[in-house]
């Protein structure tokens, strides 16, 4: 499955051996005619199981696990280095942090004095589960802890790869056109929440924001918006909040 | 270009489906491809004449279904041709609306012998 890291699956979701073997001799035995073999198995089933079992890892060790993504320079490691510092103390936490190259990520998140792991995918443009069941194996996160897996800076082809998170989180800096949402919507889509970021540069930039608010509704009515910057620290108390109440929050079924 | 990760999914369920099935080769495929899925049909075509090459599925004929949008509004209960994900309801132009058909991205069947 993994067509990025080239391992083999472990065996204990889907088996590439075969379930028997024939000889040779077999093949002319049977008559050569086309047989229609019906398939019905999305094509991201094996990424889906290795997220299923992630998430079961997650809820059983009670790791609130959060996948970050948005385009590049969003303000992702930012937000990040902010929050460690901000909420030391409050919340454990742990960080796997994915790009094509460089450990620059990983060494920012551990100067701030939290467990990080780096994911370099290559030319790979999104993390897969099978990434992070490996990571996470390497880090051990604690209990009860808040693992951010922040995503490769990539506006589309993070959104088809269920990495076992809990939720997702999608950013959008004011820097950016206040359509994106439209122009990527699987994106705004598939997340849960919405951070808008850098809006210390709302005087200075023409980001319409209720419009982006609009259109990122328009494509996900469930999504919760909120907006921050990492610079002047407005709005990120909300953003701290957001997170204890999911820590707190009772498991839903 | 995550059309070739899901090129490359494509293969390895091809490879198992005719393992089990006992076949040599495989003459045809048919894959289910939403409009609404992530996926872009010309990334997905470059990817394929790459990635299939010496494998099973080398000399496959490659049947794509492409399945067309399809929405629920949860508001007014309309039922209607979904083009984009945000577009609204035609009927009430609410955006509450619940994607019924479009998302699909799977190996729906194979002709081996």
């Amino acid at each position: 499955m993994c067509a990025t890291c080239g391992c083999d699956t472990d065996g204990n979701v889907t088996m590439h051996e075969p379930g028997h073997h024939h000889d040779h001799n077999d093949h002319h035995s049977h008559d050569h005619q086309k047989k229609v073999v019906a398939v019905e198995k999305d094509v991201l089933n094996e990424n889906n199981l290795l997220a299923e079992r992630n998430r079961g890892y997650f809820e059983a060790k009670n790791i609130l696990a959060l996948n970050l993504v948005s385009s590049p320079g969003s303000g992702k490691t930012s937000l990040l280095e902010r929050t460690l510092k901000d909420m030391k103390g409050e919340l454990e936490f742990a960080v796997i942090e994915g790009d094509q190259q460089t450990t620059n990520d990983a060494d920012r998140i551990h100067a701030t004095g939290t467990k990080v792991v780096q994911i370099n995918t290559g030319k790979g443009c999104h993390l897969d589960a099978h990434m992070v069941l490996h990571a996470v194996q390497g880090m051990k996160p604690k209990n009860d802890s808040v693992l951010f897996i922040e995503n490769v800076g990539n506006l589309v082809c993070p959104a088809m790869f269920d990495l076992g998170e809990k939720e997702r989180v999608v950013i959008i800096s004011v820097t950016e056109g206040d359509d994106k949402p439209l122009k990527y919507p699987d994106m705004f889509y598939s997340s849960t929440l919405c951070i808008i970021n850098k809006t210390d540069l709302l005087p200075y930039v023409p980001f319409d924001i209720e419009k982006v608010k609009a259109n990122a509704k328009k494509v996900n009515h469930k999504l919760e918006i909120i907006e921050l910057s990492c610079t002047n620290g407005e709005g990120l108390q909300i953003w701290y909040d957001w997170l204890k109440s999911k820590v707190l929050a009772p498991e839903t079924v | 270009m995550h059309e070739l990760s899901i090129v490359m999914s494509i293969i390895d369920i091809a490879q198992q489906q005719a393992k089990s099935a006992d076949a040599e080769t495989i003459d045809e495929i048919e894959i289910d491809i939403g409009c609404l899925s992530t996926v872009q049909m010309e990334a997905f075509d470059f990817a394929w004449e790459q990635a299939v090459k010496e494998t099973i599925l080398d000399n496959a004929i490659k049947k794509i279904n492409r399945i067309k949008g399809k929405a629920r509004c949860l508001d007014c209960d309309a039922s209607f041709p979904l083009e984009n994900i945000y577009d609204a309801c035609p009927k009430c132009g609410q955006h509450l609306i619940d994607i019924v058909e479009g998302k699909e991205l799977r190996v729906k069947s194979l002709i081996v012998s």
